[in-house]
């Protein structure tokens, strides 16, 4: 009997959402948008993150060694310095390299590179780059690296000439701060969205049910129990939300293709379009999932006002 | 069967529906319900239906006082008593046949019975025809035989028609009442509410007269008297 009825319940579920064509259509249409925002909210955050975290990446600090330290201190403090708990990595670039790096840098400006040719000798210090975790963190580093009595005993901090954090601070700081306010913003826009999407999707389904109000009574009528009635508009609500996340998806590929070019001008390091088609399954997953829980649970509620 | 006992509805905003009814029916019978519009007919249908509950007396349908019946067991009682209305109320987004279906389904039948059983009651109201058109390409006749036809499918112990011939032509409306009869005359008891004065002689049976939501007259062989 349970099968009969469940068989019975999904027919008729997929009998209405073919014959209430119009009704259907718009519900599709307006979860379409609300499942767009979602979508769009999710590759936002990616592409928000993404590119958070190539600008931390290019923050660092460099400490600039005297001309006349030996390699071999310099490896050692270098160590010390990466036993430090902030820190992420440290790089060390010899004077050789620094020098290699300088003219790479310039090789198209020939009045540096005379410049440097006429100097002969290398005039560039060799440096430890430091990356930390967070860049919160680049402040304790600092400190650290400006009290040399801590490290007296090593004696290595002497050879350190100039730590150049204080130059870059305030941009540092600005930056840690962009970073953290973006990341809270997205989360704040994130959560609007998707509670904006539940909403529109609620009351479209709650109209589309709204004209079936007084089938609803006949039904009651004719006696069906609450369930056997309820349970066709839910299918149908599932219908909504399934074609919807279906068609939702295939229009994100030529969106994200065409972001893909847009994006790359703004900011070089995101794709959007790769992270749409990597993340493929997952995104997927999120959207059919959302689309059916919108929209199930939106006619079960919906419904259940004209069964009391 | 169905016994009203003292029997008043009022409605919050003052109004008197009924005042005082008491009343039995007894299996088998058939009763016509005349009266003005606003008469009582209609709250008495709803109240035995358990659409609505008396603000004072009692309702009972085979000795079981429907005020006391739990909310889940009403599409049980629902299942034995046929409807039908002068708006024919059919579900406009399923044929003749699935509109008749509907009733069985909800009633738990197999999927055997019900193709058996609904050509058959079909072809009973003479709508084989018409079996597989939806309620927009039938005539006022023809959706009050589907609705005749879905009443009756489930075999149930009561039937009520109220106002069924309200909307239809003399032609339609002595068809309806010939069915009603024929229903009447297998064994299924029919209330119906009407002010159509032919329909009431024509039948010849029980007339309950009502006025201002009372009864003025009980006639075993009654005539339309107001």
């Amino acid at each position: 009997m349970i099968w009969t009825t469940t068989k019975r319940v999904i027919k008729s579920g997929f009998i209405n959402f073919w014959r209430n064509g119009s009704v259907s259509l718009s519900a599709v249409f307006v979860m379409i948008v609300a499942l767009f925002m979602i979508a769009s909210t999710l590759l936002l955050t990616a592409f928000l993150g993404t590119a958070l975290k190539d600008l931390q990446d290019k923050i660092d600090i460099n400490i600039y060694v005297d001309a006349k330290a030996s390699e071999e201190s310099i490896l050692s403090l270098k160590k010390q310095i990466e036993s430090l708990p902030d820190v992420k990595e440290v790089t060390y670039i010899s004077r050789t390299q620094a020098l290699e790096d300088f003219r790479t840098r310039h090789e198209n400006d020939h009045r540096i590179i005379q410049a440097l040719d006429e100097i002969g000798d290398n005039p560039l210090p060799a440096a430890l780059t430091v990356k930390a975790k967070e860049p919160s963190q680049y402040e304790s580093i600092a400190n650290f690296l400006s009290n040399k009595s801590e490290l007296s005993e090593g004696s290595n901090l002497s050879i350190v000439s100039k730590v150049n954090y204080n130059d870059n601070k305030v941009a540092i700081e600005r930056l840690s701060k962009i970073i953290s306010g973006v990341k809270r913003l997205g989360s704040i826009i994130t959560a609007i969205m998707i509670g904006i999407s539940v909403l529109i999707t609620f009351n479209t389904i709650r109209l589309a049910i709204f004209i079936a109000r007084d089938e609803i009574n006949v039904m009651r009528l004719v006696g069906g129990s609450n369930e056997y009635i309820r349970m066709p508009f839910v299918v149908e609500g599932v219908l909504y939300g399934l074609v919807a996340a279906f068609l939702t998806l295939i229009l994100f590929y030529p969106i994200t293709y065409w972001l893909k070019n847009a994006t790359q001008v703004f900011y070089g390091g995101v794709d959007l379009l790769h992270y749409f088609v990597a993340n493929f399954v997952q995104i997927f997953l999120i959207i059919v999932f959302s689309g059916i829980a919108l929209g199930a649970v939106s006619s079960y509620l919906a419904v259940r006002k004209y069964l009391k | 069967m169905i016994y009203f006992d003292n029997v008043s509805k009022s409605y919050p905003d003052g109004t008197v529906a009924l005042n005082g009814v008491t009343l039995s029916v007894k299996q088998g019978e058939f009763v016509s319900i005349v009266g003005h519009s606003g008469a009582g007919k209609t709250t008495l249908m709803k109240l035995l239906l358990g659409e609505d509950h008396p603000t004072t007396g009692s309702v009972s349908f085979d000795s079981v006082n429907l005020k006391k019946m739990k909310k889940k067991d009403m599409p049980e009682l629902r299942r034995r008593i046929g409807v039908i209305f002068q708006d024919f109320r059919l579900l406009p987004n399923k044929t003749a046949y699935e509109n008749v279906a509907f009733a069985m389904e909800v009633a738990g039948k197999t999927d055997e019975e019900i193709a058996s059983d609904v050509p058959h009651v079909l072809e009973l109201v003479d709508l084989t025809k018409k079996m597989w058109n939806f309620p927009r390409q039938l005539s006022g006749g023809e959706l009050q035989r589907v609705a005749i036809a879905r009443a009756i499918v489930n075999h149930p112990d009561l039937i009520i028609a109220d106002e069924p011939t309200g909307n239809l032509d003399p032609i339609n409306t002595y068809e309806i009442v010939q069915i009603l009869k024929k229903i009447n005359d297998m064994g299924t008891t029919v209330i119906l509410t009407t002010h159509n004065k032919g329909v009431v002689e024509a039948l010849g049976k029980r007339v309950i007269t009502m006025d201002h939501g009372r009864i003025i007259r009980d006639d075993s062989t009654g005539k339309y008297a107001l």
